[in-house]
């Protein structure tokens, strides 16, 4: 699974989007971020599925590995202070 | 709506809580049904569990049902509340204990 395709994916379809993508190391799970101001005012839910929604039948078999992570511009700037 | 999903919309809306999960509490048979059971336990509500993997019709329905791609799913009140990432997330910030604190057994066991 090309990471930059699936960041291509989800900055095409959510405006303003910031998207990260890792690969845990050793197994086949994945963790991606997104930060767009497009989700604010949704429920997690909601921006969730926006990801889903640009992720389309792309990640069909795979879609269980994937940790989702959403933000919105301000609570990932909050999110980054802590760090 | 078709049956399937009538029968999906009976079971959501049966209970107060309701898990769709891969295997049963007992014994999860996936990391991440497994690991919303344990937040589920932590917060101390009771809920009714849904094996999909005993039923194909129910475990590809409840994913057209709320629109979500992944099992496990939490319902609240007929809800669609999310799934494993979306729980965790509501577990850390307290939000998950806030929302079934009021489903809690009386003698809050």
């Amino acid at each position: 699974m090309d990471n930059q395709l699936l960041i291509g994916l989800v900055e095409q379809s959510i405006p303003q989007s910031d998207v990260d993508v890792r690969l845990f190391s050793g197994d086949d799970h994945f963790e991606m971020r997104v930060v767009s101001p497009a989700f604010i005012g949704k429920t997690k839910v909601a921006q969730h599925q926006m990801v889903y929604q640009a992720l389309g039948n792309h990640m069909q078999s795979r879609i269980h590995a994937l940790a989702l992570k959403t933000y919105t511009p301000e609570q990932w700037q909050q999110t980054e202070n802590k760090e | 709506m078709d049956s399937e999903q009538k029968n999906i919309d009976k079971l959501v809306h049966e209970h107060d809580v309701v898990l769709f999960m891969k295997g049963t509490p007992q014994f999860p048979q996936c990391g991440f049904s497994q690991r919303v059971v344990g937040l589920l336990q932590e917060a101390g509500a009771p809920y009714a569990a849904v094996n999909v993997l005993l039923d194909d019709a129910i475990r590809e329905g409840v994913k057209a049902y709320a629109n979500w791609p992944t099992i496990p799913q939490l319902y609240v009140k007929g809800e669609f509340i999310g799934g494993c990432d979306i729980i965790s997330e509501m577990h850390e910030s307290g939000e998950l204990n806030t929302l079934l604190t009021p489903f809690r057994s009386k003698d809050g066991n």
